[in-house]
């Protein structure tokens, strides 16, 4: 708490504000520092076909990231973002598969539509159950989570007795197509994943939502001071329930369209993913703390991680190593902001 | 500026024979405490005596046993905090309600924000917030903050509680109870307060100051009420007492009623 001697609002330098006081633009910098190393030492990495790898590999967890910083940003965490994109994946395979068998195909599309909705509705209930328990029964959002992943990751083998599962019938092409395709781009310009098209079009979405709705505004106070946002009448448990909501929907939505990529939803899909997305929302600023976070730091962690793994596999180091220098990469990113606001708050 | 003697002819808030009582602990016992507009109260006494309970009878979070609250001269039930907010209570609380993460703006609007365009999609208006902030906290005196886009977590414990008392009388309160807004604050910045407290009072309304400080009391108070045990032992003028009758009634070596 920054109080300071005298009653005079203080002085800051543009530094010490906005983007630029914020630990995601330090980790944006140390990522362009990263991006001129790579490029200087691996002729191979600004290449085209590399961009949109790296693209489509950091898009794959992004969207879940988006959803998890929302819920940090509300001092809540979600471990069982993981299961839940098996789980989502799975479902939307499993109903694909049902409408194929029942021959139900009423339209071009339906199955597809219908498929996608029944995983995107599974991943919508797990988020409701979340969140009712976290905002209504008043139990701890690490434990509740905790359960939550092993109870997903259960019904992930339940209902494939562990085999996992394949989306199956006539719209199985399109299901690929809008999942996983690249929509090639001129020569020069590397070809753009759609995984990566909907990430830009959610950060988008979440950065007018939390900069310009009352509701964002809402997310932030939570964080903040709970108990004063419920004292001044925001609807917390409302915006509670709501946040873990989207963090299961957006982690449900990349289940998919890992299992697009894939062609398969096998039950072990996106297993541990949870940490690798947590550390990517703590990287890019969110502050476990609450109150903290916002899209485009997530982004920038999800890139930061993928980039170093991208480095190591193309300077042909034990890509092994990625854990660890992501662990690095976490402690010395908390540290950095701890030195910073220890200075100037 | 009122002295106490030119009160307007009716309490906006009357509470007569309140009684509250915990399990087994009475509380409050037959308690009556009055508000006039533009005046402001003390409300007093040692730990245990019943203020915080008094205060939360009048905040809407407990509702008393026994006894009549009226506002306006019309008797009211007073059941949440919303309540007494719609009827124009306000309580600014001792730990300030504030989020260190927002502004000075979004602290002052929050849970109230102000929209445009459809409702469902609660787009804010920045611009009408940060006009009006700007135009509460001129109309309070508030000279310290310039910016309301600071972070709240930038500003002093005499501005931050100029915050939290100028979004408690934003909007169109009659009554608002402040629980020890001087406690923890350095003299410059308890000074900034007690000067908000004043124009609050100027500004017609009731003011209900809870404090052990009787500095604080004797500078801005009109009346000082003394509880005891859960009951009113003493109400004093503050031009007609001194502190030191004011302590003895808080300790009960004075057993005067009223």
């Amino acid at each position: 708490m920054g109080v300071q001697g005298f009653s005079n609002v203080r002085e800051t330098r543009f530094w010490q504000r906005g983007f630029l006081a914020s630990q995601s633009a330090y980790v944006l910098g140390a990522l362009v520092v990263l991006i001129v190393v790579m490029a200087l030492s691996s002729p191979n990495f600004l290449t085209e076909r590399n961009i949109s790898n790296v693209m489509q590999n950091f898009s794959f967890i992004a969207i879940a990231t988006l959803g998890t910083t929302l819920v940090i940003i509300t001092a809540g965490i979600d471990l069982s973002v993981g299961s839940t994109m098996a789980l989502t994946a799975t479902a939307t395979s499993l109903a694909m598969r049902w409408l194929n068998d029942a021959g139900f195909y009423p339209f071009p599309g339906s199955a597809f539509i219908l498929s996608v909705a029944a995983g995107l509705a599974t991943a919508g209930i797990i988020g409701l159950a979340n969140g009712f328990a976290v905002a209504k029964l008043k139990l701890a959002p690490f434990v509740t989570t905790l359960g939550t992943l092993s109870i997903v990751r259960g019904l992930t083998y339940v209902a494939t007795q562990g085999r996992g599962t394949s989306p199956d019938g006539p719209d199985k092409g399109l299901f690929l197509a809008v999942t996983s395709a690249r929509i090639p781009m001129p020569e020069g310009i590397p070809n753009l994943p759609v995984a990566f098209i909907y990430l830009i079009a959610l950060a988008l979405v979440m950065w007018v939502a939390l900069n310009h709705t009352a509701w964002g505004k809402h997310v932030y106070a939570i964080g903040g001071n709970e108990a004063a946002a419920r004292l001044t009448g925001v609807n917390v448990d409302r915006v509670k329930i709501g946040v873990y909501v989207l963090c299961s929907v957006s982690a449900g939505l990349n289940g998919i369209i890992i299992s697009g990529w894939l062609g398969s939803a096998p039950a072990n899909l996106a297993n541990a993913y949870e940490l690798t997305i947590i550390a990517a929302a703590v990287i890019g600023g969110a502050n476990l703390f609450g109150g903290v976070g916002t899209a485009a730091g997530a982004i920038i962690g999800c890139i930061l991680i993928e980039v170093i793994r991208n480095g190591l596999v193309l300077a042909r180091v034990d890509p092994y190593w990625q854990q660890t220098l992501v662990g690095c990469i976490i402690v010395a990113a908390v540290f950095v902001d701890r030195l910073r606001s220890g200075r100037t708050g | 500026m009122n002295d106490g003697s030119g009160l307007a002819a009716a309490p906006v808030l009357a509470l007569s024979g309140i009684s509250k009582r915990f399990g087994a602990v009475q509380a409050l016992t037959d308690v009556d405490f009055e508000v006039f507009p533009g005046e402001v109260v003390a409300l007093t006494g040692d730990n245990g005596a019943g203020k915080s309970t008094l205060i939360k009878v009048i905040a809407g979070t407990h509702a008393p046993d026994a006894g009549t609250i009226r506002f306006d001269g019309a008797e009211v039930s007073i059941n949440s905090p919303r309540q007494a907010a719609a009827l124009g209570i306000e309580t600014v609380y001792q730990d300030l309600a504030l989020c260190d993460n927002l502004d000075v703006a979004a602290n002052m609007f929050l849970g109230r924000e102000t929209v445009k365009g459809p409702a469902l999609l609660g787009r804010l208006s920045d611009l009408d917030m940060e006009r009006r902030a700007l135009e509460v906290l001129k109309r309070l005196n508030v000279t310290t903050i310039r910016n309301v886009r600071s972070p709240v977590a930038m500003l002093s414990g005499g501005q931050r509680q100029s915050v939290a008392i100028s979004r408690a009388v934003m909007w169109n309160s009659k009554v608002v109870l402040l629980d020890e807004p001087t406690a923890a604050l350095g003299v410059a910045q308890t000074h900034e307060v007690l000067e908000l407290i004043k124009e609050l009072r100027a500004q017609g309304l009731g003011v209900v100051l809870i404090s052990h400080n009787l500095h604080d009391v004797f500078e801005v108070a009109d009346r000082i009420a003394v509880l005891r045990l859960g009951r009113n032992v003493a109400t004093f003028r503050r031009d007609e007492t001194t502190p030191e009758e004011v302590v003895a009634a808080i300790t009960g070596v004075l057993e005067t009623t009223k």
